[in-house]
């Protein structure tokens, strides 16, 4: 199995001998952004993304003066990177407060993406900022969904909501919110059934329930993991439901995550947290710069950079 | 349904389906730059990652120059060859034990569907008249041993199970016991969802598949690797750690009912000649079909 090497590596060679140069022609940098796009073609960052990406470095990097403390190659990898990071956004690990409460938000994804879990990790991080969450277990199609719910709410001490799953999700988040006015709980979670983009009957359901709740934030969950299709799967739920966010989850795995640059680019929308684990506590802030290194495989020559 | 129309309709449920598209590349034209790299472009899109793409592409190379070959149409066959070449022309089926109880044991990463696997595959071999017993070896998610009681109550299987939290190697000892005494047929292990980088989850996985070696010859007589037709390249890091830490003896490709086109089992092959033997096509008990590679790489260039 052919081993990947770091593209800063990589990159190191192809510029062994343009040391001391003044500044980047147009060939060094057509030789580097070969590099570039493979780094972030294995790390599963969409094909098209990658196209665009590497067509704006290249126009920006053409012409620019080499740094003195740096390399040609070091000086183009920290223009990749600071794009990068760029278009990944500003980190915004904040959710949203409605004026009134309580502030509804909806999760969804496809299946096993990690909606329930990190809906109890959510519940977990508000309880620690004094807010008082209700859960709603809306998922009534997989096998003990609810169950998984309230085992998740008995951890965090945090009330789940629940009418059976002989119910329709709509009105199961109808009422939950109903009941989370009443008795003055400020948030309400709603984990929903994973369903596939193309299934228009499960699509219409969430549509239903953002109608029929307005949610404040509908949250994407997503799979670091995924490969090509994150565009399609981003783009579906964000033109048939306007997500405000996604989560991704499993980066405590080793996977490079370039689903993050290509979910980013096709909604717009930002990462709002990044899930590190299966525990509880396992959500953080996503930092847009951790994840571009962490895309092209550099941490060691980022740091470098930032000595020079 | 046989598994090429049910593979079909989960495809065609998507416009720009992979087939589609690679299909429309052969579509009468010449051979030249632009050509191989739209082709390079659907292979990767795909999910076939760049190492396995860019080695079909230089193969192709070879046999256009070799059989001077000028037209786009011509190398779809070509193609297809190499591909089934590639993936094993055979269908693999499960490695049943010929004289005794059969063991499997089912391993993947968190939410590919292994639970749900494990239902299904419960399912199909009850039909063929076996006796099936569950073990609930994920003790650590919440709601998984009652997931798995859901589809053991559903398929018509014993379920034997611990608490939640407690030690997946006694359970599953329990379960060979379990199994033994009520002369069942087939044991189906499952276990938590863990990723591959974490060594202590890994051990754990490690000792549950040396207590069935201890205690059935030969047992586990497969070890399935659940991977979600999603996934990207880090299929590859899954497959070749839990081949280390389990033997895996076959690829179950879940959730290709969606747009994703599972192209990284091309790769798998190509870089770890594991077999594929099932794939997931749906969330009901009877959304399991025999991988057929002839049949997977023959859609991958039907064209509507
Ligand atoms: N390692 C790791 N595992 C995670 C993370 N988030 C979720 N998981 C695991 O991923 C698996 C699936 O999580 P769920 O929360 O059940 O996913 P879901 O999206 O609710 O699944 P469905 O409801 O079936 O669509 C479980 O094994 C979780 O423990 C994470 O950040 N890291
Ligand atoms: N569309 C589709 N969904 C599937 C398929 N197989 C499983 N799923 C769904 O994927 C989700 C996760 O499945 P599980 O069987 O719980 O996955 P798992 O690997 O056991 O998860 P953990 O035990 O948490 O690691 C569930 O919502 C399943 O219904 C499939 O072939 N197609
Ligand atoms: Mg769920
Ligand atoms: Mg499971």
């Amino acid at each position: 199995m052919a081993i990947f090497e770091g593209l800063s590596t990589r990159l190191q060679e192809t510029f062994q001998r343009l040391r001391g140069k003044g500044k980047l022609t147009e060939d060094d940098v057509k030789e580097a952004m070969r590099e570039v796009r493979l780094a972030l073609l294995e790390a599963d960052v969409n094909f098209k993304v990658v196209k665009e990406f590497v067509e704006k470095v290249r126009e920006r990097a053409v012409g620019q003066e080499v740094l003195q403390s740096l390399t040609p190659g070091q000086q183009v990898i920290k223009i990749v990177n600071d794009e990068l990071t760029e278009l990944m956004g500003g980190t915004q690990s904040r959710i949203a407060l409605a004026s009134k409460p309580p502030t509804v938000i909806m999760m969804v994804g496809l299946q096993g993406a990690g909606k329930t879990t990190t809906t109890g990790k959510l519940a977990n991080l508000l309880k620690k900022q004094n807010r008082y969450p209700l859960l709603a277990a809306c998922d009534i199609y997989r096998p003990a969904a609810i169950k998984q719910l309230q085992v998740l709410g008995e951890q965090v001490k945090t009330q789940v909501f629940s009418m059976g799953d002989q119910v329709s999700p709509v009105d199961i988040a109808k009422n939950a919110v109903e009941h989370a006015k009443m008795h003055g709980f400020d948030y309400v979670l709603i984990d929903t059934a994973g369903r596939l983009h193309i299934d228009e009957a499960l699509m219409d359901e969430l549509k239903k329930i953002k109608e029929a709740v307005n949610p404040d934030e509908i949250l994407l969950v997503v799979d670091a993991m995924t490969g090509q299709d994150a565009v399609n799967v981003a783009e579906n739920f964000h033109q048939q439901l306007g997500i405000t966010g996604t989560i991704l989850t499993k980066l405590d795995g080793d996977t490079r995550g370039g689903a993050a640059l290509s979910i980013r680019s096709v909604t717009g929308t930002p990462v709002k947290f990044a899930g590190m684990g299966e525990k509880l506590d396992a959500l953080e802030p996503f930092h847009p710069d951790r994840m571009a290194s962490r895309i092209l495989g550099m941490g060691d020559v980022l740091s470098l950079i930032e000595k020079a | 349904m046989g598994f090429f129309s049910k593979f079909k309709e989960g495809l065609a449920k998507t416009r720009d389906s992979f087939l589609d598209k690679v299909g429309a590349v052969f579509t009468r034209r010449k051979i030249d730059e632009e050509f191989y790299e739209e082709l390079e472009e659907q292979l990767i899109m795909a999910d076939v990652g760049v190492n396995t793409a860019m080695s079909l592409l230089e193969q192709l190379r070879a046999e256009v120059k070799k059989r001077k070959i000028e037209n786009a149409e011509e190398l779809k066959p070509i193609l297809q060859e190499k591909l089934v070449e590639l993936m094993g022309t055979e269908t693999s089926a499960l490695n049943m034990n010929p004289a005794g109880m059969t063991v499997i044991m089912i391993v993947g990463v968190n939410g590919v569907g292994k639970t749900t696997t494990i239902g299904k595959l419960a399912h199909k071999l009850k039909n063929e008249g076996k006796k099936v017993i569950l073990a609930a070896g994920d003790t650590f998610r919440a709601g998984a041993i009652e997931q798995l009681e859901v589809w053991g109550q559903r398929v018509g299987a014993d379920v034997i199970k611990h608490q939640a939290g407690s030690d997946p190697a006694a359970v599953v000892y329990d379960g060979v016991q379990a199994a033994k005494s009520r002369k069942a047929d087939v044991l189906i292990v499952d276990t938590a969802g863990r990723l591959h980088n974490k060594t202590n989850l890994m051990d754990e996985l490690n000792k549950v598949y040396r207590v069935l070696k201890r205690e059935i010859p030969d047992a586990p007589h497969e070890v399935l690797l659940v991977l979600d037709a999603t996934t990207g390249q880090n299929a590859l890091q899954q497959a070749k750690i839990f081949g280390e830490a389990t033997g895996v003896t076959g690829l179950v490709l879940t959730k290709l009912d969606g747009t994703a086109k599972g192209g990284i089992v091309i790769a798998i092959r190509d870089q770890m000649e594991i077999p594929v033997k099932f794939v997931g096509l749906g969330e009901k008990m009877d959304d399991l079909q025999e991988f057929d590679p002839q049949q997977f790489v023959a859609a991958i260039f039907e064209s509507q």
